[in-house]
């Protein structure tokens, strides 16, 4: 059923004792063409593109948990395509696009805000790196806004401006950054997906991956062997894990990364502001909490929480950018496990196995990037070559030193 | 994290007095090792949903290097020792 006005009218009429539920539990069937490994958002876009742009419609996506458990639910919701790099920009911007278009797509309110995100700067040396950023995306046909302090003043009076170590000089906007509701993205893809008949494998865990020499055949999981034609790995937190059962080694290091949510305020933030002098970035979102975050813990972790000593780093840094927040009261915390690859960018590449495709490394950034690691994940799937926006993201790139060091950070700060 | 742990030096102390550094690698190759070599040590990573062996720091205490095993789903700690005291097998 199309969700509409109409619809929402006549549920009411009749009490709303008539939804459906949004997607399917179908029972895995003994053989598919594509099976995606992970039903996080990464995955359930791959299915909705694969099923609706490439015709590719015998697929399975296997989630371990349930909907929404993993990081498409534990994210803070930022979208954005500030992005310097050549290899990364158009990737970014082609998944703002889609982001922008995402709701009429798939029916489904994503609250896709375009609220703005504000990056600072607190120094001469930071303004001039972010002009060259914000140049960079300007000839990508990125929007790109370099507000000094008395503009950034008149938007977010709140700042401490006048921080005697990291005073801030003024920011550098896109206008069309902003937030979505992170799990409506993977509700939204998984009915798209599954009218368009993609099977979605809920409390399935892979426990094993089947192979004929080079060729993978299917996977052993906890609900049955599957056998398939092609098989997906998008399972950003835990890829190593996976590759593991291939024996693939990869460049990539699991760290837990946490977020925050305070008690609801009255309006307070409209925009998302990131702190230049630390690593710190906060919005409010639609019930008024402020949903915030900061820095990896530091350390290889699968735990799905984090540490006092990461809490106490990420308060110092707000504190640092706007001190109304010491009165604030944190409502929940938690956490989710990052890839994080050695140059701090994602890895979308076919491996050394043939049918065998691989989607990670996504480090702290795969939220922003869902429709569009969906849609180009998607493209290598269904032709084997790499969507134009996505060639830069290559398994290889390590060993032939073309790194994509947007940040010059990967899993650990030394590593450049 | 276990918000103590035991140090081979100075007993019981409290997780914040130590950095990580992370995971006990096979030893640097020589100079003249080929590309393969150099780009297994320098990039991949095990990252074991498990035991992990890796380095700490006792910044805030003893200084010493140490090495100890780690379990990445629930970090409890074990097997402490004193870097010095591995057995390093030279360079590959």
């Amino acid at each position: 059923m199309r969700y509409s006005a109409l619809s929402l009218l006549g549920n009411a009429f009749s009490k709303n004792k008539n939804w459906k539920p949004a997607w399917r539990n179908p029972d895995p069937k003994p053989h598919y063409d594509v099976i995606i490994i992970g039903g996080g958002g990464h995955g359930l876009a791959t299915a909705y593109y694969l099923s609706k742009v490439f015709g590719v419609r015998n697929v399975a996506v296997l989630e371990k948990g349930y909907l929404g458990s993993g990081n498409i639910g534990r994210n803070t919701t930022i979208i954005r395509s500030n992005y310097l790099l050549e290899g990364n920009n158009p990737f970014y911007e082609f998944s703002m696009k889609l982001w922008e278009g995402l709701e009429q797509d798939f029916n489904f309110n994503a609250m896709v805000s375009q609220r703005g995100v504000i990056n600072l700067f607190h120094s001469d040396a930071q303004r001039d790196a972010y002009t060259r950023r914000g140049n960079a995306m300007r000839l990508h046909g990125v929007d790109a806004e370099l507000l000094d302090r008395d503009q950034l003043r008149e938007k977010l009076p709140f700042l401490d401006y006048e921080n005697a170590r990291f005073p801030i000089m003024g920011g550098l906007m896109q206008a069309r950054g902003g937030t979505v509701r992170h799990d409506a993205v993977a509700w939204g893809f998984a009915r798209g997906a599954d009218q368009n008949g993609v099977d979605i494998i809920q409390n399935c865990e892979v426990t094993g991956i089947d192979r004929d020499g080079n060729q993978i055949t299917g996977v052993q999981t906890t609900r049955g062997a599957i056998t398939c034609n092609k098989l997906a790995m998008a399972v950003a937190g835990s890829s190593s894990h996976v590759a593991k059962m291939v024996d693939m080694r990869l460049p990539i290091e699991s760290h837990a990364l946490q977020a925050f949510v305070s008690e609801g305020l009255k309006p307070f933030i409209d925009t998302v502001v990131t702190f230049g002098a630390g690593h710190f970035y906060v919005s409010q979102s639609d019930k008024g909490g402020l949903v915030f975050g900061g820095d990896i813990e530091g350390y290889n972790s699968y735990a799905q929480r984090g540490n006092l000593a990461c809490v106490e780093h990420v308060a110092e840094a707000g504190m640092a950018m706007i001190p109304a927040l010491s009165r604030v009261r944190i409502l929940r915390s938690w956490g989710g496990i990052m890839d994080m690859s050695m140059d701090g960018s994602p890895i979308m590449d076919r491996t050394h196995l043939g049918n065998l495709y691989f989607n990670g490394g996504w480090c702290y950034g795969g939220f922003k990037a869902t429709p569009a690691s969906g849609y180009c994940f998607a493209h290598l799937l269904a032709t084997d070559t790499p969507h134009e926006t996505a060639t830069a993201f290559r398994m290889d790139r390590f060993a032939r030193g073309y790194l994509l060091d947007e940040k010059g950070v990967g899993a650990q700060a030394n590593l450049h | 994290m276990s918000s103590l742990v035991k140090c081979p030096h100075c007993g019981l102390r409290p997780r914040e007095e130590f950095t990580i550094r992370g995971e006990v690698a096979a030893p640097r190759p020589s100079a003249g090792a080929d590309e393969a070599t150099w780009f297994d040590h320098v990039y991949l990573r095990d990252n074991p949903r498990g035991e992990h062996r890796e380095y700490w720091h006792h910044a805030g205490g003893c200084r010493r290097w140490l090495v100890l095993s780690r379990n990445t789903l629930t970090h409890e700690t074990s097997d402490v020792v004193d870097a010095s005291t591995l057995k390093t097998e030279g360079a590959r």
